[in-house]
């Protein structure tokens, strides 16, 4: 801006590839310069990939009763089992091979957490930016709703839409249903977050000029939060939907620990831990640790990820 | 000789980046003598600024000092410990921010904030202190000085707090007091009488003062002495007289030349008054009124209710093809009235009229308005969308009202307003980050043109760039405005760019028109007290001793 009279402005030339651009970046930068979100993503990508091909890479598949035997069971880890089969981290008291059901259980717990995030950020950010944007008595009752919503413990809330579902749905339909309410058990405790986090950031949008000039020439007010707005309130909602995911997983584990999450035909990770805490205090005790190890390193490094990327996006603090 | 209270020796100031070192401050060297006004003027980013933290030692890091030195009455003073410097602060060097609401702690009383920097630099007792302390105020003019001190600053207005601060940076009687564009966030009223008082404040105290702002009206009326920066670098130093007349650099020449000056040097627009019939814009008794402190629970509630009323019976009307300037301090209204005609607020009362349409009478007057009213605003970085390309921005306009809805056709047309505009039409593919105030004010006018509007609102277009921005800004508005017959209602608070863009000119005062005419008129002869005093006010280069 210090550009003398007379002399023309010239837009700045240096232009290098997106890449490039890309590699350079604060962001890029922040990331390279934290050992702890370097592990941490690489811990994280690697669960999330043994979840996701867990059909191809498990040793065995635990679901199906063809290949268990019940001699099998209780192996300790990296031992000969009755049958001479090799199982890396044991097995449990059905013999199935404890390796292989994490990585099955995984899938199912990432599966919950990510929907159930997806769609706790879709709800809350909708509210969210309606509630700043219209202001008025749609903003006073979206956020008393979430004021009440955050009042309550989650895990209550998520056990009452279970309850609820349970009552509403067939009783032949409930064990394929099961997982889509938790989803919307742990999805409708969690949205509230989002919808103050994006109310606020939408508030201070809407004052901006450019959302002045589109409302002068009369754009569309959807299209206006959509196109103008969302785009620019969206850094906090990727911060709080990575942090949300983390918590989601817990969350999801707890309900299973608690009987009332996925049935144990397909069990999650909490499903998994509640089964072998039974056998925690009779010697065998890994059937409890590892779902237990894996579920912490999910949660931690997911959630360090988030810390990360909150910092990285937040000027102020660097 | 004597000796000078402020020597500066090279010095540098430089702010390490990832693979970048930024030098803010480059090889400047001043002296600043006992008792001396010296003013430091330059645009953003002259460092200006940077230098007067440098000699308080308050830069922010990374930020340091690379290198030259910084003499206190021939005391060494830039490479004292931080615990050395900081008795320094307030004691012998004192400080007058620009933004008096942030420089006051809000949690303590006025006088409790005097009181303790006097004790904290002289040896008085808390009587003593707190007598002081009223005295102090009393110089600065704060009226009922005795009374006052126990408020707390947010019972202040503006101005007075700026007083306060004043009378706090004099408080320990320090040799030299920098000041940091002191007057930048007040209105032209206050910030004559601000001027006035730190002045009569240091030359009554002895206090030397560095004087650094953007505004060379401010200093040819306070300073003595003036450096010019530009780009780090001290550009010109001599006496104010002579560089306002006689500036010697091309950059001096160049930021004087940018000025708008608020009596009339040029050849005068011909008054054409004659020749229209009938206003393109005319606004009739507008009036606008905010209910206070109710939110959406209670305003269910019956009640009584508390009404400030921002706009009072405006009336004025533009002739079509000509600018219509609106003047007013902060609060007066104007930007009330500049979103009631563009359609953003309704008005309580009152009437607006584009080409015969009313504008706010039901969808009709609304597709009207949609078609021949935009708007320019004020802060160019808050205006554009941070997250569309410049292409996108430009071409919202025209799509919306469809007027080109053929993708060849808007990326013609925007390539063909960047032009108009003076931009390269290969700017579509940026985004606003990548260019400068100035260079996003131009996209704001383009796309501004893009829905092809006869009237333009323009709500301190300028009042965010430096001046010499500012002058290309105006020039391309005048060039645009005689191209495309537009007719421009001009709202800011800066009377010279009012007086050299606008053929008539209104004065708002706590909402109400207080008077309006031929620009001529009003400025060389007016007539309300309010405009006599805001004339008054305004420091300007040619006022100049």
């Amino acid at each position: 801006m210090t550009d003398l009279p007379h002399s023309p402005e010239q837009p700045v030339p240096a232009r290098t590839s997106r890449l490039a651009t890309f590699w350079r970046s604060d962001l890029v930068w922040s990331y390279r310069h934290s050992p702890v979100t370097i592990v941490a993503s690489i811990v994280a990508l690697a669960l999330i990939l043994m979840a996701v091909l867990a059909p191809w890479i498990a040793p065995y598949n635990p679901f199906n009763p063809a290949t268990l035997n019940l001699m099998d069971g209780m192996t300790p880890p990296n031992s000969a089992s009755y049958s001479d089969r090799y199982f890396l981290l044991g097995t449990d008291n059905q013999g199935r091979d404890v390796l292989s059901t994490i990585m099955y259980g995984s899938r199912v717990s990432l599966f919950v957490g990510i929907m159930a995030t997806l769609f706790a950020m879709v709800m809350g950010v909708g509210l969210g930016l309606v509630a700043g944007y219209a202001g008025g008595l749609a903003d006073a009752v979206i956020m008393r709703v979430a004021d009440v919503q955050l009042s309550f413990p989650a895990i209550l809330i998520a056990l009452l839409i279970f309850g609820v579902a349970r009552g509403i749905i067939p009783p032949n339909h409930q064990e394929g249903a099961a997982v889509w309410v938790l989803i919307l058990a742990i999805g409708l405790a969690n949205w509230a977050q989002f919808a103050r986090t994006v109310r606020g950031a939408t508030m201070v949008e809407r004052q901006k000029d450019y959302v002045a000039a589109a409302r002068i020439l009369g754009v569309n007010p959807i299209l206006i939060l959509l196109r103008h707005v969302l785009p620019n309130v969206l850094g906090p909602v990727l911060v709080i939907g990575t942090i949300g995911l983390a918590l989601a997983i817990i969350e999801e584990a707890t309900l299973s620990y608690l009987g009332v999450g996925v049935p144990p035909t397909q069990p999650s990770l909490g499903t998994l831990i509640r089964i072998g805490q039974q056998f925690l205090f009779s010697g065998e005790w890994w059937i409890l640790l590892f779902p237990a190890v894996t579920l912490v390193l999910l949660a931690l490094s997911v959630n360090l990820l988030g810390d990360w990327l909150r910092d990285a996006l937040n000027p102020k603090l660097r | 000789m004597t000796e000078p209270v402020l020597s500066v020796k090279n010095l540098v100031v430089e702010f390490p980046f990832r693979d970048d070192v930024f030098r803010a401050v480059d090889d400047v060297s001043f002296e600043i003598m006992p008792g001396e006004v010296v003013g430091v003027v330059g645009e953003s980013g002259a460092g200006k600024s940077m230098t007067g933290a440098a000699v308080i030692g308050l830069i922010e890091r990374p930020g340091h000092i690379a290198g030259g030195e910084i003499r206190l009455k021939g005391e060494r003073i830039d490479n004292l410990p931080e615990d050395a410097r900081a008795k320094l602060r307030g004691k012998r060097i004192g400080m007058v921010f620009q933004d008096p609401l942030t420089s006051l702690n809000p949690l303590y009383t006025v006088g409790r904030q005097l009181v303790e920097t006097i004790r904290a630099h002289l040896p008085l007792s808390e009587a003593e202190a707190r007598r002081k302390a009223i005295d102090l105020l009393v110089e600065a003019g704060i009226p009922k000085a005795a009374e006052r001190i126990d408020s707390y600053p947010h019972q202040f207005s503006g101005g007075m707090r700026q007083r306060v601060v004043i009378a706090l940076a004099i408080a320990a009687e320090p040799e030299l007091i920098i000041a940091d564009e002191p007057t930048s966030a007040l209105d032209v009223s206050v910030q004559a009488q601000i001027i006035k008082v730190l002045k009569k404040l240091c030359a009554s105290h002895g206090a030397a003062i560095m004087l650094i702002t953007h505004d060379m009206g401010v200093i040819a009326q306070t300073a003595d002495r003036m450096i010019v920066m530009h780009h780090g670098k001290i550009v010109e130093t001599g006496t104010v007289g002579d560089i306002i007349r006689r500036p010697r650099e091309p950059y001096t020449i160049k930021l004087i030349d940018s000025i708008p000056t608020i009596s009339r040097t040029g050849e005068t627009i011909a008054p054409e008054a004659a020749n229209d019939d009938r206003a393109f814009v005319e606004i009739r008794d507008l009036v606008r009124d905010f209910e206070l402190g109710r939110s959406a629970f209670t305003r269910l509630l019956p009640g009584k209710v508390e009404i400030f009323r921002a706009v009072n019976e405006v009336s004025f009307s533009i002739a079509k093809g000509k600018t219509f300037g609106l003047v007013g301090e902060s609060g007066s209204g104007k930007s009330t009235c500049a979103k009631m005609i563009v359609g953003l607020l309704r008005p309580t009362s009152g009437s607006i009229h584009v080409d015969g349409h009313d504008v706010w009478a039901g969808a009709h007057g609304l597709r009207e308005r949609r078609r021949r009213v935009q708007m320019i605003f004020q802060d160019p970085y808050a205006s554009l969308n941070p997250r569309w390309r410049v292409a996108d921005i430009v071409a919202e306009p025209m799509k919306t009202l469809g007027i080109a809805r053929n993708r060849t056709e808007v990326q013609d047309r925007v390539a063909d307003l960047l032009t108009k505009v003076r931009l390269e039409p290969g700017a579509m593919k940026k985004f606003p980050h990548e260019f400068s105030g100035g260079q996003r004010q131009r996209i704001a006018i383009a796309r501004a043109l893009s829905s092809q509007p006869e009237f333009i609102v323009c709500d301190e277009p300028t009042s965010a760039l430096d001046v010499s921005v500012q002058a290309q800004v105006l020039d391309l508005m005048s060039a645009l405005q005689e191209e495309f017959g537009l007719t421009y209602l001009l709202i800011s608070h800066n009377l010279a760019v009012v007086r050299q863009m606008s053929s008539a000119v209104g004065v708002l005062h706590n909402g109400v028109l207080v008077e309006s005419g031929p620009v001529d008129a009003i400025f060389d002869n007016p007539q309300a007290d309010y405009t006599k005093m805001l004339l008054d006010a305004v420091p300007d280069i040619s006022k100049v001793a």
